[in-house]
């Protein structure tokens, strides 16, 4: 009997050595640590599954109507230690998790900077996070890399144990931005922001997808992440610099159009502002920000004439026919020039980059504490080392 | 001229709404068409039209509006299943370049409908079809609050699965998943009919769920027998009333968060588009508002039926009765707290994700004594092993797998990596088929011989159990693991080989499950041909604990003769042991609801508008809805709406019933 067990567990072995468990081996710190927790996590579950699992068994074979040695005792339905029993044993369980969530979601918050390459290895001040930004089109991605005014489809590059700072838009339906080797995933909605902090630490290409169905062509909405050494990262960039292709707004638009398994693509210069203007649908020019919109809303809007203030719309995305009883299709016209707009949403994105400095992990001292030494609140956003319960400012 | 003649008459409907390039579904039509003919033929070959009419569709009888619910879901999950089989072989063929043999049009439609339909159509007739045949047989009642709205509820029901079932061969269903997310959703992203289709399918029948929730409250607070305390409810109406308290507080939020979908794809409001301010966020919020506690709604009934089963076959009054009735309520109110776990990854602060993670795990902990409880029930009894009380035992084995895998996704960082994986997909599955449909296959072995007189066929029975419980964890245990390998859910096709084989098993265990659906069949097929030997007439094949099982099976139209007055929370245990005996005069004339069609008038009606709006054919829309309210209006002058049944009636009943019980008797 044992024998033919293990027979059948054979070909189980077999199959499960074949398989690439991303999720549970991953090559980046961050989805490392979210697999430790995952794995704490479901020791600590399984501290009162197997016992209850092993109990119904037992109880149901022992308490069998035909065993003749068993006890019964029709009427007995209480018993306040047994109670207390069951209902603290998952309360402790649960308690232990509870605690363990509360650490790790903040310590893993997708919008913290990263403070460690891995185990053992800071982020100092000499690491220079490399910024990307990410587009979710239909149905491909598109990665705009700001500090090297370059861009590229469906395919997305890192230098291995260099923290990578994502911001990540939409320009249609919600996706979700996830490489299960690097890090989570994180929503791509558009007209919104989302952002993602990783490290990737062993070289290699790795998959990445959208997780979150868009539509058509959502199944080929797949690319390739390659983590990189510094040398082949330069060489990477470099490849890039060297395409024929530039990314302006008009080649934007073009891109943005749907289309399925798009083929690799790198594009050698960008519009800087393009990003900036897509997270706020307005690269059509003509179009009123959405962040120019607010700010205009935020001081009281432009009344009646703000209502008046729409062009018909000639282009749009899709097919789009406009609800059968709503006004024609319109969009706002803007009241700034794309560069003004583009200016202002500059000057907003610096303003959040030094609102949210780098800090270090090393103590844990818990909400509001000061560091040792520390004379100001204010002097310590400055040098940081406040613990990973402090994250408000 | 005539081509704005033919655009007012149909709309958007023209003859390339209908799927003809779609051989599947062209087969498919085929195939329905001709069953549907042969069941249209067969009902008038044998003038069975008058008898269902009269005796079925327009009866107000909770005992017959609960059958036909269950015929409902059935019928539903056959649907629906061939949808998840289609999904099945789809994603374990589409491998190495292959595109598989559904193209994305039609694979999108049916992941959609999947979804859609089992939880609408298949999950929720099941639940409230026996809540509502249960619940006033076990308070003592003799029908519910308010038997038309009853008839109502149920053909609001049917209206909304006929909705989706017209989808499949007029037009097309929604390509969105099955909460329809915007901006996806939007008139922008899906200018077609399928998500008019979803909203009005979901409306309709949103329209039934929430009567129904309103009705059973009612019954189960104002209509118990004399004597029945809070705390001395049934666990299983205890349930009930926590579900119907679900429903009632959060369908209107669906039914709103719908309406304000309609508003923006045909009116042009922007609550949820990109321009104009709008925020699909906020419809995600929304709709969870509605959905998490939709997921208890589905699971808490169940509880009670594991709670009754374990009870009666173990022989033994249930462990802990008063905690098991405080979890019920504790998990009623905690799923109202949780619902953001459904999208940790859409951003929100740490805060506010450990927050929804916290509560959610909470929720384990009233779950999880319930568990203990079914153990504690088993400790020293006498367990019979019949099909009831083997589905629990699966049950009780399978959810709690189900429950860890929960909980494991209630820690947001592990949610980042594992949300929309298809361990998400076998996590749900694992607490929907281990736990809903488990406690269903239970309920319906434990209380078929109550609503027909016989028992259905232990052999099919054991088939079936067999056959579900080996195939769901050959169906889901693949998609566990192909969810670590970092596997996301509505993948059409794939480009790494080494997955196919988790597939392929995959298959095989919905190929099982299929299967075990064949095998319920068969057995209630074998069970009706030989209901002879199966029956049962004491009325309490179990030895029972509740009072359901102290009247006849099938229940007379009046279910009681007397009102029992009840003195335990197992009354008829009680009673049983009292030496209770059945009076066998003094019957008084019972007064009862009468038989009325206008629920299903209403209900065609309801069809005819949604679909007039959803092909924009406006004056189906307008004249069906003037109908609508004139014949609400109408009803309210409808005076004939209860009778008495004559004492003499009564004892004549009553006296088949004796003769019967003396011969049982005497036999045995």
């Amino acid at each position: 009997m044992k024998r033919s067990g293990a027979l059948l567990l054979f070909p189980l072995a077999v199959l499960l050595s074949g398989c690439d468990f991303v999720v549970l081996s991953p090559a980046g710190d961050v989805a490392a640590q979210q697999r430790d927790l995952l794995v704490v996590s479901t020791l600590l579950m399984l501290l009162i599954i197997v016992p209850v699992m092993a109990l119904t068994v037992f109880f149901a074979w022992r308490y069998r109507q035909s065993s003749t040695t068993a006890t019964y005792t029709p009427d007995w339905d209480h018993s306040t230690k047994l109670e207390l029993v069951i209902w603290a044993a998952p309360l402790l369980v649960i308690i232990c998790l509870g605690a363990l969530t509360w650490l790790g979601t903040h310590l893993l918050d997708p919008y913290r900077r990263i403070d460690r390459i891995e185990a053992g290895r800071p982020v100092t001040q000499n690491h220079r996070p490399l910024k990307v930004e990410v587009v979710a089109l239909d149905w491909k991605w598109l990665f705009i890399y700001p500090d090297y005014g370059i861009a590229s489809v469906n395919e997305l590059a890192a230098p291995v144990n260099q923290p990578i700072d994502f911001r990540i838009t939409s320009s249609t339906v919600m996706n979700s931005f996830y490489i299960p080797a690097l890090a989570g995933q994180i929503y791509a909605m558009p007209a919104m922001e989302t952002k993602l902090h990783a490290v990737i630490n062993r070289p290699g290409t790795y998959t990445g997808f959208s997780a979150n169905y868009s539509g058509a062509g959502f199944s080929g909405m797949r690319f390739a992440f390659h983590g990189l050494t510094d040398q082949a990262f330069a060489d990477w960039v470099a490849q890039a610099k060297s395409a024929q292709a530039t990314l302006s707004r008009e080649t934007y638009l073009a891109l943005e159009r749907p289309s399925e398994n798009e083929p690799v693509r790198h594009y050698a210069s960008i519009d800087p502002d393009l990003y900036g203007a897509i997270l706020n649908l307005c690269v059509e020019r003509g179009k009123m920000c959405m962040n120019e919109m607010m700010s205009i809303d935020a001081r009281g809007g432009l009344g009646l004439a703000g209502v008046r203030n729409t062009l018909p719309l000639q282009y749009d995305k899709l097919a789009r026919r406009g609800a059968v009883f709503g006004n024609d299709p319109s969009y706002v016209a803007s009241i700034c020039t794309a560069e003004e707009a583009a200016a202002a949403s500059r000057a907003a994105r610096d303003a959040d980059d030094k609102a949210w400095p780098l800090r270090d992990l090393s103590p844990l001292r818990g909400v509001g504490l000061l560091a040792p030494g520390a004379g100001s609140r204010r002097a310590d956003a400055e040098t940081p080392s406040l613990g990973l319960l402090r994250f408000e400012l | 001229m005539p081509d704005t003649l033919t655009k007012f008459i149909f709309g958007r409907l023209t003859l390339e709404s209908l799927p003809l390039h779609e051989p599947i579904v062209v087969g498919t039509f085929v195939v329905v068409a001709l069953g549907g003919l042969a069941l249209l033929g067969a009902v008038t070959y044998f003038k069975l039209w008058g008898y269902l009419w009269r005796e079925w569709f327009t009866s107000v009888d909770h005992k017959k509006i609960g059958i036909m619910y269950m015929v409902l879901g059935l019928v539903m999950l056959l649907r629906g299943f061939s949808d998840a089989i289609m999904m099945r072989l789809q994603q374990a063929i589409a491998f190495n370049g292959s595109e598989g043999y559904l193209n994305a049009h039609h694979y999108d439609q049916i992941f959609t409908a999947h979804g859609v339909i089992m939880i609408f159509f298949v999950a929720m007739p099941f639940v409230t079809g026996l809540m509502n045949f249960v619940v006033p047989l076990q308070i003592g009642a003799r029908d519910v609050s308010f038997p038309f709205l009853n008839n109502f509820s149920f053909w609001m029901t049917v209206g909304g699965a006929i909705l989706v079932m017209a989808s499949l061969f007029v037009g097309e269903f929604a390509r969105t998943g099955w909460l329809a997310y915007p901006p996806l959703s939007g008139i922008n992203y899906s200018p077609d009919v399928g998500v008019d289709y979803y909203i009005w399918a979901l409306q309709v029948a949103g329209v039934g769920t929430t009567l129904s929730g309103i009705n059973l409250i009612c019954t189960i607070i104002k209509m118990r027998a004399p004597g029945m305390t809070m705390m001395r409810m049934p666990v299983f109406t205890w349930t009930s009333l926590c579900t119907n308290v679900l429903i009632v507080a959060s369908f209107p939020v669906l039914t709103a968060v719908l309406t304000l979908l309609a508003l923006d794809r045909y009116v042009g409001t922007n609550f949820f588009t990109n321009d104009f301010g709008g925020n699909p966020m906020m419809y995600v919020n929304l709709i969870w508002i509605w959905g998490h506690p939709e997921v208890y709604i589905l699971i808490l009934p169940l509880f009670g039926v594991f709670s009754e089963v374990t009870s009666t076959f173990s022989g033994k009054r249930l462990f802990g009765y008063t905690s098991m009735v405080y979890a019920t309520v504790v998990i009623t109110i905690l799923s109202y707290l949780v619902w953001l776990h459904h999208f940790f990854t859409m951003g929100s602060g740490a805060s506010v994700n450990s927050f929804f993670g916290i509560t959610t795990m909470i929720i384990s902990i009233p779950t999880g004594a319930k568990m203990f409880n079914w153990l504690f029930t088993m400790y020293r009894g006498r367990i019979r092993f019949e099909l009831p009380m083997m589905w629990t035992l699966a049950f009780m084995l399978t959810f709690v797998v189900g429950g860890m895998t929960g909980v494991l996704l209630a820690v947001p960082p592990a949610d980042f990596v594992l949300h929309n994986s298809l361990f998400l997909i076998a996590h749900f599955h694992n607490v929907i088929i281990g736990g809903v449909l488990f406690g269903l296959f239970a309920g319906i072995a434990y209380w078929w011989p109550k609503a027909f007189g016989f028992r259905l066929d232990p052999f099919w029975g054991k088939v079936s159990f067999w056959c579900w419980v080996l195939g769901f964890w050959l169906a889901f245990m693949p998609l566990y693991i192909l969810g670590l390998m970092g596997v996301t859910r509505r993948m059409r096709v794939f480009d790494d080989p080494s997955l196919q084989i988790w597939f392929v098993i995959a298959a095989f265990g919905a190929v099982l499950i299929a299967c075990g659906i064949a095998a319920f069949l068969v057995q209630i097929f074998v069970s009706i041909r030989k209901r002879a030997e199966l029956v049962d007439v004491t009325g309490d094949p179990w030895d029972g604990r509740t009072l359901e099982w102290s009247t006849s099976s099938p229940p007379p139209a009046y279910n009681f003769a007397f009102t029992p007055i009840i003195r335990d929370n197992d009354a008829w245990w009680d009673m049983k042991k009292a030496g209770y005996r059945r009076p066998l005069s003094g019957f008084r004339p019972i007064h009862m609801p009468s038989n009325t069609g206008t629920g299903v008038v209403l209900a065609a009606f309801s069809v005819a508008l949604g679909f007039g709006l959803i092909w924009y054919m406006w004056w189906l829309a307008a004249l069906s809805f003037v109908c609508l309210i004139a014949t609400a209006i109408g009803h309210t002058f409808n005076y004939h709406r209860d009778f008495d049944i004559p004492a003499a009636e009564i004892a004549q009943t009553e006296e088949v019933r004796t003769t019967l019980l003396a011969a049982e008797g005497a036999r045995a």
